[in-house]
Formats: structure tokens, sequence, C-alpha cells
């Protein structure tokens, strides 16, 4: 983790969202509002969640963070720069719901990909993969090929190459979207142990509920058509030796899934009175 | 991945293939009437005379007498191959170029969308040109060139003619395997601020492998059908093409002579593919399927 030391000291905020739409023109007639005013700020170190109904444009609001794709309107800082410098720099690392390994590369040349690309030096390359072959447990698996690895193995693969540049900021999108429920657990275990070591911030998208609570600091609602966010619920699991399998059954637990299903599916019986009540 | 116990099972059922044409040759020339089916004047099967039709252990005895009835002449064999290897040269010839012609299209093509709205349609269409019009261009023009100590040779027109019919599978299929990748790949390239270049080197190229296999197997062949033709139609010596039209006239009197430079054909052909898979051995692991999680 060399590069955490070059860490931005500023007060610059990790991910600052102004004003943000998106609005795709299918051909010449209809055209899609996909996201529309958004503004989010993530801290350094935060884990935020995006959650919402499908289309609601957590992808597209994740794709734009990335600068794989440009706002219609708006801006996007990372780190206080534009996203295209801050993709450019390799500030964030990156994750998809498929895992998108190269079939043709070992687990481990798929970790060094990004390391090769930017012409980081071999032995140091090598250090770096076999550091977080051990992160994510895979260290005897480093000389397969990916069409030898499970799908939750091949997962882990993406997630160790998303940090192979110890990216200041994570960007996911569903990375555990395939994965049977074991599994997912498991990896969100290992996800909130490898924030802790690395002090990330983390953006991630996701369709579960359970997932966003335990996993996050915030949990950003999101609805759809257009894409807006609704709520920005704050969650207080505690810090990450806290937040062990336990606390799954743990009434802070229950109260965010709650507090998010509410906020998701709107107020249900109680109209506006009552509105979101998260501490 | 091709194991080494299938590997024996291809080869078996070649050869069992082989075997299977030959019983049903020799099963006809033995229950065909001599002066083949004919029907309103057509011939539907042909005559089944030793003359038309040599018994299979005819055309191999001839392999093993000499050429010709003059003395000191080499025996059919190692005339053959000699006829073989010459040819094999030129077709490899045409190939090699025709694989850089090909890769270099398809670059372009990936490369540039206008490129490909202008190119492709004209790849297609030069297809259509059969090879016997464009020979005698070819040869015409090569031989008005001569620069310093070059000069153009009968057999580099056979090899560009070759290259010319060789190219086209080649550009197609390496067009598919560069665009082949998917947009999250791509996009993951692009994530990682890699140009044009270093995405074609990580990412374009290994994956073209899969396309770029059977593009060069089929270059290989139509190198040699190529090779063979331009032999004919340009009158160049030496070859396989010159051979075969040579020999024909004199199946009149030696019906198992013609027969001599097919085989050689054949084996040429076998040749080439087996080159071609010697590549593919060696670019295994870009073979890999991709399983999603
Ligand atoms: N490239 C595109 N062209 C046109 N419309 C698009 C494009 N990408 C997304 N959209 C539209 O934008 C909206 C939001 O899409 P997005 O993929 O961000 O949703 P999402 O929240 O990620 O959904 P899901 O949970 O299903 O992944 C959708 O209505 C979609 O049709
Ligand atoms: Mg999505």
């Amino acid at each position: 983790m060399t590069r955490k030391d070059s860490l931005p000291v500023t007060d610059a905020h990790a991910v600052n969202v102004t004003g943000v739409s998106r609005i795709f023109s299918i051909k010449k007639k209809a055209a899609v509002t996909a996201l529309e005013s958004v503004d989010l700020t993530v801290a350094p170190g935060e884990f935020v969640s995006l959650i919402g109904p499908s289309g609601c444009g957590k992808s597209t609001l994740l794709r734009l963070i990335a600068d794989l794709d440009q706002p219609s309107a708006g801006t996007i800082e990372v780190f206080g720069k534009t996203a295209r410098k801050a993709r450019i720099d390799q500030d964030y690392g990156i994750a998809f719901q498929q895992a998108g390994l190269l079939p043709w590369r070992t687990v481990r040349a798929n970790i060094e990909l990004p390391l090769e690309l930017h012409k980081v030096g071999t032995a140091e390359r090598r250090s770096r993969s076999t550091e977080l072959l051990e992160l994510v447990g895979l260290v005897d698996f480093g000389d397969n090929y990916p069409d030898q690895l499970s799908g939750g193995m091949q997962q882990r693969v993406a997630i160790a190459r998303a940090l192979a540049e110890s990216p200041n900021l994570l960007l996911m999108d569903e990375p555990f979207g395939a994965l049977d429920e074991m599994t997912r657990e498991r990896m969100q275990n290992e996800l909130i142990r490898i924030c802790a070591d690395t002090r990330a911030a983390v953006v991630f998208v996701t369709h579960s509920i359970p997932e966003a609570v335990f996993l996050s600091d915030r949990v950003v609602v999101m609805s759809p058509r257009p894409g807006r966010i609704r709520s920005v619920l704050p969650i207080r699991l505690g810090g990450p030796d806290d937040r062990s399998e336990h606390i799954r059954e743990d009434t802070a637990f229950f109260d965010g899934v709650s507090a998010v299903r509410e906020s998701l599916h709107g107020t249900p019986d109680s109209g506006n009175a009552r509105g979101v009540d998260i501490r | 991945m091709t194991t080494g116990s299938s590997w024996w099972r291809r080869i078996g059922f070649g050869l069992l293939g082989v075997a299977l044409l030959a019983g049903v040759w020799e099963l006809y020339t033995f229950l065909g009437p001599a002066e083949g089916v004919v029907v309103g004047g057509v011939t539907v099967l042909p005559r089944t005379t030793d003359l038309a039709m040599p018994h299979i252990w005819v055309m191999f005895e001839r392999l093993f007498e000499p050429v010709t009835s003059a003395a000191g002449s080499p025996p059919m064999w190692s005339a053959v191959l000699q006829a073989s290897a010459f040819t094999l040269g030129v077709a490899g010839v045409g190939w090699l170029v025709a694989v850089v012609v090909g890769m270099l299209l398809a670059l372009l093509m990936q490369r540039f969308r206008s490129a490909e709205q202008a190119v492709l349609p004209w790849i297609i269409l030069s297809q259509t040109v059969p090879l016997i019009a464009i020979a005698p261009l070819v040869r015409r023009w090569g031989s008005a060139l001569e620069i310093g100590e070059f000069s153009w040779e009968n057999w580099m027109s056979v090899a560009l003619i070759a290259s010319y019919l060789a190219f086209f599978p080649i550009s197609i299929g390496a067009l598919r395997g560069l665009e082949s990748p998917d947009t999250n790949h791509v996009e993951l390239l692009h994530s990682y601020a890699a140009g044009w270049w270093r995405t074609l080197l990580r990412l374009r190229l290994p994956a073209s492998v899969p396309y770029l296999l059977p593009a060069l197997r089929l270059a290989a062949a139509s190198a040699v059908i190529g090779t063979v033709v331009a032999e004919v139609s340009i009158g160049l010596r030496g070859g396989l093409g010159r051979m075969v039209v040579e020999f024909a006239a004199a199946a009149g009197g030696d019906p198992g002579k013609p027969w001599a430079p097919i085989f050689g054909a054949v084996l040429v052909g076998l040749l080439a593919a087996g080159l071609v898979s010697l590549i593919g051995l060696t670019l295994r692991r870009f073979r890999r399927a991709e399983v999603p999680a």
C-alpha cells in the first residue's frame, strides 16, 4: 500500500457529484432520462451503497463517476479532479457484475494486468500480486486459468485486480450479484476486511437491502423514471471489528433493513407524516 | 483442448474416410457398366474401363516407375516430391503475403469505422473476379517491373495470385476476431487509460486468435489451390500445376500417370494444414473459452 501516503490530504471529497443528469437519446424520438439532477458526495474512506429498482440509473451513475460515460449536465469530481483526469491517474479501481477476467491470462496475470499496463516493473508486480492473492485467499490458484475457477473465485480475482493499484476509491457494480447466498455473505465479510485494510472509499451498487445495510456507512436509495436520489440513510453498525457475522442478527441491523425497505417502497401506511427515521 | 487420445481418434477417422473412398472407387469400377450410365445422351456416371478409372493399385505402382521411358528418367515419386516442394514453397510465400496484407486490412478496418465501410465491399468484390482472368494481367505487370538488381520473376506472379485468394479469409476472420471482445473488457481497458495500441496488444489480438486460426487454415488451402491454378495459367514450370496439365495429356496410354501430381497436391494440402495446426498448438492458451461466473 505504498500509494496510500499520497492520498490527497486536502479536504477534497472522494467523489463529488453535483446536479448531474444523463439523458440517453434513442435515435431521434424518445429520450430516456436515466438520471436527473443528482447530488452525492462520498468522503474518503466512506462506504456508500446505491440501491433502487432496476433501471433507476445506478449503473449509469457509477459509469459516470468512472468516466466510462459523460453526464448531459452537471459536474463530477473525483478527489477534486475531473472524472477524466481521475481515470487517467488511476484513482479508482472498478469491478463489474461479470468478473470480466481475460481467459487467456492466469489468475496472477489477470491481477497484474493494470500494473503491466502502467509499466510497473516485473518484481514489484509479482510481489503486489502475491500480496493480493493472499488478501482474497487465492494463493494456491495464482497459476490457474479463470475457467478453472468457480464464479465466486473469479469474482474475488476481479476484486483483487480492482485493488491492484491501491486505489483510494473502489467502484463496484453488483459484484456479488451472480453469487449464491453463502458465498455472497463470505465475500461481504471479506470486502469489509479489505476496506478496513486499504481505507479506500467505496461506491457499491446492489439490489440487496441486507447487503447494502451490512456493508455501508450510508445507503443511497434511488427511484426510477427519472433516476433520482430519494433518500440517503446513514447506517451505524460500528467499525469493521464489530461488524462481524453476529451483527446480522443485531437489532440495529434489522432497523437499518426496514428503514431502507420503507424508503424503497415509499412510506407504506403512514404517508409522509412519519418519514424515514433512522438514527 | 485436444488431448493425445483424441488426436489418434481424429487420425483414425481420417484414414477410415480415405479407405471408404478407395472402397467406393473400387466397388464402382467392379460393378459399374463399362460404358458408364448414360441418360438421354448425358453421362451421369463415368465409364469404368481401366483407362477412365484405373485401379488404385495401378496409381500407386505408377509412382515407383520412371516418369518417361527415356533413359535416365527419375522415378515418378521423386519428380512429384520435387514439384510438391516447389509448389509448397510458392504457396508459402503467397500465404505469408496474405497474412500480412489481411491483418493490415483488418487492423485498418477495426481502427477506422469509415475504413470498414469503404474497404469491406471491395474485399468481398475482389473474390468474385476469377483467377484465370487476373493471372495474365499480373504476369504482364510483373514483367514490366525491374528495379536495379531486382527483376520480377514468374514465380512471384504465382505467389501474388495465391495471396490474392488467401488474404480474403484472413482479413474477414481477423476483423471478426478483433471486434470480438465484449464491451465489458473494452471498458475495463478504457478505465486503465489504455490507448488503441495497448488495447490491441493486450485485448484485441489475443481475443482474435480463436477466429484467426480457422482463417489461417482456410487461407493455407486457398494459397495451395491458387498456386496450382496460377502455375497453369501463367505457365510456370517446376510445380504441380504444370505437371497436372502435362501428365493429363498422357492419360490415354498411361492411366496411372495423371494421378501422381494429384497425390502430390493432396500431400501439399495436408502439409500446409499441418503447419498451420502447429501454429495453433503454440497459441493454445488463447483458445480458452471464457466461462461466465
Ligand atoms: N447506453 C444506453 N442507451 C440508452 N439507454 C440507456 C443506456 N444505458 C442505460 N440506459 C437507460 O437508462 C436507465 C438506467 O439504466 P441503468 O443501467 O443505470 O439502471 P440500473 O439502475 O443499473 O438497473 P439495474 O439494477 O437493472 O442494473 C434505463 O432506463 C436504461 O434503459
Ligand atoms: Mg445496473
